[in-house]
């Protein structure tokens, strides 16, 4: 295996562990979002988005 | 600033809403800003000379280095949040500190295999149990408790009360890992940047490697902020769907 090898597989180890980390990360929020988004078209409303009574 | 300012906007961060507006100001352009400095710096670093020694998989340390110092650096921005859930009481600590420890754990695994990858056709070994290694090795594995800590707890309150515990506790591994190049005989060499006498690095490696990091810590507080904003949703799921269930329980009583 050349020098060349090893940086190669450093540099490819490092783009595919933040592309997952940065991947997990949208794909997280996402889920919630679409969550939220189901519960409020529910009717479910948080306290502090009710109208005072 | 006043100091009274200052609280104030500390407080105020205090309201998801608030936060919630700000990370979504703030993401986009962080994320940009860390692109151009890691372009910049990995361009500036494969345009350096090969070392005299290493050849050319010194280009290995623009990434390695910088994984290294991020995952201490994690593990101090959880210690300050843990301080943030047991002494200050803040509401957004224990989801920074929770927020924190997926990206502290990559950032430290990428550390140890770019690390693993270097040594191999430096020292003719992938891994030995040295000190620096072993050490760094253990703050890998503390993360992963403090995962597994956070998300094994379903009251999050009490989850981040114990996170916070383990977490300052697990602080005393950091300077452990600073000092073991000094403290003990290791394969792994000693500190060349932060040193009392200066850098050793040239400057045409070492202004890559500083904008490298630079770049590296933009984006880890860019991914904290958005895995925080993700929590601080995730929270609030929570409290609709206890209220949607306690409404059910109000009709069927």
């Amino acid at each position: 295996m050349t020098h060349l090898l090893y940086v190669a597989a450093a540099y490819g180890c490092a783009a595919l562990g933040l592309g997952g980390l940065i991947a997990w990360i949208v794909w997280d929020q996402r889920a919630c979002r679409q969550r939220l988004t189901r519960l409020e078209a529910s009717g479910v409303k948080r306290r502090s988005e009710r109208a005072p009574s | 600033m006043t100091e009274t300012t200052l609280t104030g906007r500390f407080a105020g961060l205090a309201n998801p809403t608030r936060f919630l507006a700000l990370a979504d100001r703030l993401i986009l352009p962080m994320a940009v800003l860390s692109l151009l400095l890691l372009a910049a710096g990995l361009v500036l670093g494969f345009r350096a000379p090969a070392d005299y020694q290493q050849g050319t998989t010194v280009r290995i340390m623009y990434i390695h280095v910088p994984f290294a110092w991020l995952s201490m650096m994690c593990w101090g921005v959880m210690s300050v949040a843990a301080l943030g859930t047991l002494v200050w009481r803040h509401p957004l600590a224990d989801v920074a500190l929770k927020a924190a420890a997926p990206v502290g754990v990559v950032f430290t695994g990428l550390a140890l295999a770019t690390g693993s990858i270097w040594g191999k056709p430096m020292w003719g070994t992938w891994w030995v149990w040295d000190a620096r290694l072993t050490s760094v090795f253990v703050l890998f594995l503390m993360y992963l408790g403090v995962i597994a800590l956070t998300r094994a707890i379903d009251d999050a309150g009490r989850a981040g009360r114990a996170a916070a515990v383990i977490t300052l506790v697990g602080a005393v591994n950091l300077p452990i890992i600073k000092f073991s190049v000094d403290w003990w005989n290791t394969l792994h060499q000693p500190a060349a940047v932060f040193r009392m006498d200066g850098p050793t690095i040239h400057p045409t490696m070492l202004w890559p490697l500083m904008i490298t990091a630079l770049g590296f810590t933009v984006l880890f507080f860019t991914l904290h902020l958005a895995a925080m904003r993700t929590e601080v949703l995730r929270r609030r799921i929570f409290a609709m769907q206890r209220l949607a269930a306690r409404r059910e329980e109000g009709r069927s009583a």
